[in-house]
C-alpha cells in the first residue's frame, strides 16, 4: 500500500499542491490528471524517491520511503518521460541491461518475448535504438512492465506517442499486474481503460 | 542487499559502459589521440636537446594526461542526465556510491588506461631512460584512477548546467595539482636517482583518499541534479 500523508511541493516560487492525501491499496491504480505544468510529474518522481518531499511524508507498507531507501527501489519499476534507452544499443541489449541495472536479470528468450508482447517484431530487436521510431522507442521503455515482478509501478504518460493498438496491449498489461494484487500510479492526459472500480482518479489542480 | 548482487550492478555497469564506447569508438579515441598529439609535438617545438627533452619529459606527460582525462569527463554522466538512464540508475536497488564507483571504472578503462598503456612509447620520445619509464608507468597507474575520481565528483555538479565544460575544468583542476605534483615528481625523482618511492607512497595515498570519499560526494551531487 503507498500513501502520502499532507504532501506539499513547490518548484521554484511556485507552489504545485500542498496537503495532500491519497491512498493507494493493492489491485487498484491511481490515474493522476491535470493541466501541464500542475505538478504531475514532480508528484510522480516524490513517489519514486527521487524527489525529496518538501512536506509531508510517503509511506509504502507503513514505512517512510525516505528511511526505506534501496528496499523501496526494490519494491518499484518507474518508467519516467525519457525512456531511459541508448541509442546506440540494439532494443534487446536495452531491455536486457535495464532489467539487470534493476536487479531482475532477464534471459535473451525472456527478453525477446516481452519486445514481442509489446508489437516489436523480431527485425527490430537488432537495430539500433537511433533508428527507431518515438512510438517504438516508447516500446522498448515499456517493454520492461513484461518483465518486471515488482509490486508498485510508477509510469510517466505511459501511452504518449503509442498507437492505439500498443496502447490497448500496455492497458491489458497493467488490468493483470493489478488483478496479481499490484498497484499503479499512472500520470495521464488520456482515459485508462480499466474497470472503474479499479481506478481512482486524483486532479491536480496546480 | 548482499555482496553478490552489488558486485552484479557494478559489473553490469561497466559491461554497458564499455559496449557503448565500443559502438562509439571516435569518443573513446579522442583522450587518446589527444594526448599521443600535445606529447609528440612537443619534442617538435622545444628541440632536440636530449638533456632538455629529459627536464621537460615527466611534467609535459603528465600534463598531457591530465587533460586527456579532463576532456573525457564530460561523458560520464551526461549522456545517461539526457536519456534518463541516469533516473533508472538511481533508483537501483543498491547504494548509490556502488553504481558511482561501477561508472568510474569504465571511465577509468576507457579513458585512462590507454594512457597508462601507452605513456612507456611517449617517455621514448623524452629520451627517459627504462628505469624513469617504469616509473612514469607506475606513477599513472596510481595517479589516473584518482583523477577520474576527483573528475567524477566534477562532472556530477555541473550537470545540466551550460557550459559545462569549462566549469567542470575549473572545478576539478585545483584538486588535480597534488596528484600532477606527486606523479611528475616521481618520475622526475627517479631520474635524479633518489627513486621514485616516496611520490608513489603518496600518489596511493591520493587513491585509496579518493576512492573512499569521492563515491559518496559523486552520489550526493547526482541526487541533487536529479531533483
Amino acid at each position: 500500500m503507498l500513501q502520502a500523508v499532507a504532501l506539499g511541493c513547490s518548484r521554484g516560487e511556485r507552489r504545485l499542491f500542498s496537503d495532500l492525501n491519497v491512498k493507494v491499496d493493492r489491485g487498484t491504480l491511481l490515474a493522476v490528471v491535470g493541466e501541464n505544468g500542475s505538478g504531475k510529474t514532480s508528484l510522480l518522481r516524490i513517489f519514486s524517491s527521487l524527489l525529496p518531499p518538501e512536506q509531508g511524508l510517503v509511506l509504502w507498507e507503513g514505512q517512510d520511503i525516505q528511511q526505506l531507501k534501496e528496499l523501496y527501489s526494490g519494491q518499484l519499476t518507474y518508467i519516467g518521460h525519457l525512456n531511459g534507452i541508448k541509442d546506440d544499443l540494439t532494443p534487446l541489449e536495452n531491455l536486457m541491461s535495464s532489467m539487470s541495472l534493476a536487479g531482475e536479470p532477464c534471459s535473451t528468450n525472456g527478453a525477446r518475448e516481452a519486445l514481442e508482447a509489446i508489437g516489436l517484431k523480431r527485425p527490430i530487436h537488432h537495430l539500433p535504438s537511433k533508428v527507431l521510431s518515438q512510438g517504438q522507442k516508447r516500446r522498448v521503455a515499456l517493454a520492461r512492465l513484461w518483465l518486471s515482478t515488482r509490486p508498485l509501478w510508477l509510469l510517466d504518460e505511459p501511452f504518449t506517442s503509442l498507437d492505439t493498438a500498443a496502447t490497448g496491449v500496455v492497458t491489458q498489461r497493467l488490468h493483470t499486474h493489478l488483478q496479481g494484487g499490484g498497484l499503479a500510479v499512472v500520470v495521464t492526459h488520456q482515459e485508462v481503460a480499466l474497470p472503474a472500480e479499479t481506478v481512482q482518479r486524483l486532479r491536480l489542480t496546480g | 542487499m548482499n555482496g553478490s548482487s552489488i558486485w552484479e550492478a557494478v559489473s553490469g555497469i561497466v559491461r554497458r559502459d564499455l559496449l557503448l564506447a565500443m559502438r562509439r569508438r571516435s569518443d573513446a579515441a579522442m583522450s587518446v589521440f589527444f594526448l599521443v598529439i600535445v606529447a609528440s609535438l612537443f619534442p617538435l617545438g622545444v628541440g632536440p636537446e636530449p638533456a632538455v627533452l629529459r627536464t621537460i619529459g615527466p611534467g609535459v606527460l603528465w600534463v598531457a594526461a591530465l587533460l586527456a582525462c579532463l576532456l573525457s569527463l564530460n561523458r560520464v554522466f551526461t549522456a545517461d542526465y539526457l536519456d534518463g538512464v541516469l533516473e533508472q540508475m538511481v533508483l537501483i536497488p543498491q547504494p548509490l556510491p556502488v553504481l558511482v564507483v561501477g561508472k568510474v571504472l569504465a571511465h577509468w578503462v576507457i579513458s585512462g588506461l590507454p594512457v597508462v598503456l601507452l605513456s612507456p612509447l611517449l617517455g621514448l620520445q623524452f629520451g627517459l631512460s627504462g628505469e624513469s619509464l617504469g616509473v612514469l608507468v607506475s606513477s599513472l597507474l596510481l595517479g589516473t584512477p584518482t583523477l577520474s575520481m576527483i573528475g567524477a565528483i566534477g562532472a556530477a555538479l555541473v550537470l545540466g548546467v551550460r557550459g559545462s565544460g569549462l566549469l567542470v575544468a575549473l572545478l576539478v583542476l585545483p584538486l588535480y595539482v597534488p596528484v600532477l605534483i606527486f606523479g611528475a615528481g616521481a618520475v622526475t625523482s627517479s631520474m635524479a636517482g633518489i627513486g621514485g618511492e616516496a611520490n608513489l607512497s603518496l600518489l596511493g595515498a591520493c587513491l585509496v583518499l579518493s576512492l573512499f570519499l569521492a563515491p559518496w560526494a559523486t552520489a550526493a551531487a547526482l541526487r541533487i541534479a536529479l531533483e
